[in-house]
């Protein structure tokens, strides 16, 4: 494992593309961090992020576990144009030629998605840890370490995520065509939301909300739920309208962890069944 | 002698296209092979094959007669397919790493095969910056990392400028002189010819012969010769048992033989039947002659 790990990071560390991106994205963690300093102005609010409390522990694990699941875009291109190249320079074949069977060569992508996935749920750790220290009204260890399953669920999001990148890199051989197919795949899972919720209110069914936790990406958005209504501020605006039936979940659902292993072990099995299969 | 691949019934079919039927032959250990054949003849279908990079329809091979799985028998050879496949932004030096770190070999050998292949002055430019013929000995470096037991190349010289053509051909002599095994797929005949032993012949996925280089066609060439009297010579040898088919040139008479014949024999013959020779040239057939007559007679 450490071998396959050792390769496909020697790649990673010499693709010039691969190294701005990854820093792109650090360099946006940490300019959310400095965002607390930002001062706002809202519904006779006056006073820097911060004074929202929405650096306090424990919800600041929720909040930027939500917001900057936003950012694995651009790991995900890191990953799509890294095994796609390997088609268009035609390295995986070499790779093959020089004694790497197809399951190692699948086992280290999947590594690798694994590591940046640890990788970016740690910064993420790191960055609100910071933030929570600087800025939380509470500071007792229990509450500091209380609801850490948010930064699972991202992490399971991300890897879920970077699974399907790799089987779309696969899939389609070329790095922007497969970008533009996870892409197309985001948009139909829309299409296909919008018909069920449609149906339901036809028919009175419930099939969205099985798409819900059933569709790939729909459960990994579905991990991590909106932390606004969480936040002070929001809260007691919608207490003063106090709109009836509204209700809002923030919990992880075990259904979609479960989704969502299910559809990581697909698509690195997928993967490795269309590398088995095709002639290179 | 030991046998390094055994190749029995290999089939590959491309929907209604077959591209490699049922092809058997053995690579010996030593030996300098040889596929012959014309474009699309199913030399690289081949190859893919025993490289594990095409799956065959039919048939199987095995590498070191059996005895490890298939991707550990690749780590011991060393291959080159087509064209030179490397990551475009590495740099020499960081390209062999990689294959290094893959063949699970140390990295100690790197700068001495950069030295074989004459690029050391060059290992820390990126792959991108090289010219064909500069990719094509890195590609060379490469395969000869792990000092392989056999080393494949597939059309090593295509596309190569006359220098780089004689680069490659000279590597691949200095390589076959330590007694590596390799195995040269090629369109290009006088390449075949010039370091290989043994030739396997392929025309359109059919296996046409596979022996040594000068059992090809069981000829012993042929012989150039003249006299002042052509019309004597012509039926003087013309009844020889030796002689083939006779084709008359400005400059004399060019006689296929059938039988070794001995050169200082033939002159006596006919001198014996009063025709003094004026031209005598005993030319072995060429592998291309032979390569044609073989493709042309199935």
């Amino acid at each position: 494992m450490k071998r396959l790990l050792d390769i496909e990071l020697h790649k990673f560390r010499y693709s010039k593309s691969s190294i701005v991106l990854t820093i792109i994205y650090l360099v946006i963690v940490v300019l959310m961090m400095l965002s607390g300093m930002i001062r706002i102005d809202l519904n006779g609010f006056n006073g820097s992020f911060s004074d929202l409390g929405i650096f306090n522990f424990p919800l600041v694990w929720h909040i930027s576990t939500y917001f900057t699941s936003f950012l694995k875009i651009f790991i995900a291109i890191v990953l799509v144009s890294l095994t796609a190249n390997e088609y268009s320079n035609r390295t995986i074949k070499q790779n093959l030629i020089d004694g790497l069977s197809k399951k190692e060569l699948i086992l280290s992508k999947l590594y690798l998605a694994i590591s940046l996935a640890i990788l970016t749920t740690f910064v993420v750790f790191i960055a609100s840890l910071i933030l929570g220290l600087i800025y939380s009204d509470f500071d007792q260890p229990s509450i500091i370490f209380s609801q850490m399953g948010y930064l699972g669920a991202f992490f399971l999001a991300h890897l879920v995520f970077f699974c399907f990148c790799l089987f779309a890199g696969i899939l389609i051989k070329r790095s922007a065509f497969a970008l533009g197919f996870v892409f197309v795949w985001y948009i139909f899972e829309g299409i296909l939301n919008l018909i069920a919720k449609g149906v339901d209110t036809y028919y009175g069914t419930h099939i969205y909300d099985w798409f819900l936790h059933i569709l790939p990406l729909n459960a990994m958005s579905n991990l991590i739920k909106q932390p606004f209504t969480k936040i002070d501020l929001v809260k007691s605006a919608l207490n003063q309208i106090s709109v009836e039936g509204m209700d809002f979940g923030y919990d992880i659902e075990w259904i979609d962890v479960v989704s969502v292993c299910i559809w990581s072990t697909l698509f690195i099995y997928m993967s490795y069944a269309l590398l088995k299969k095709r002639d290179l | 002698m030991e046998t390094i691949l055994e190749i029995n019934q290999l089939h590959k079919t491309y929907g209604a296209l077959t591209a490699v039927d049922h092809i058997s032959f053995q690579i010996k250990k030593g030996h300098i092979y040889g596929i012959l054949g014309p474009n699309g003849s199913g030399k690289s279908t081949t190859l893919g094959m025993v490289l594990n990079v095409v799956n065959p329809t039919s048939g199987e091979y095995k590498w070191f007669e059996g005895t490890t799985s298939n991707h550990d028998a690749l780590k011991r050879i060393g291959a080159i397919i087509e064209r030179p496949n490397f990551y475009p932004s590495m740099s020499a030096i960081q390209n062999l790493e990689l294959v290094c770190k893959i063949k699970n070999i140390d990295r100690s050998k790197i700068e001495e095969k950069l030295t074989v292949v004459d690029l050391l002055s060059r290992k820390h430019s990126s792959f991108k910056t090289y010219s064909l013929g500069m990719k094509q000995r890195l590609a060379i470096a490469s395969a000869l990392l792990n000092d392989p037991e056999i080393l494949i190349l597939d059309e090593p010289t295509n596309g190569l400028d006359p220098q780089g053509i004689r680069q490659i051909r000279d590597i691949i002599q200095k390589i076959a002189s330590n007694g590596t095994t390799i195995l040269l797929a090629s369109h290009l005949l006088d390449e075949v010819e010039k370091v290989c032993t043994d030739v396997i012949v392929l025309r359109s996925g059919k296996m046409l012969y596979a022996g040594p280089v000068g059992e090809m066609n069981r000829n012993h060439g042929s012989i150039f010769i003249d006299a002042s009297d052509r019309k004597a010579l012509y039926s003087f040898i013309e009844n020889k048992p030796y002689a083939g088919t006779i084709t008359v040139h400005d400059n004399g008479l060019e006689v296929k033989l059938y039988e070794p014949v001995d050169n200082a024999q033939i002159n006596k013959d006919a001198f014996e039947s009063g025709i003094i020779l004026s031209k005598l040239v005993h030319r072995k057939q060429s592998l291309e002659d032979q390569f044609i007559e073989l493709t042309n007679k199935n």
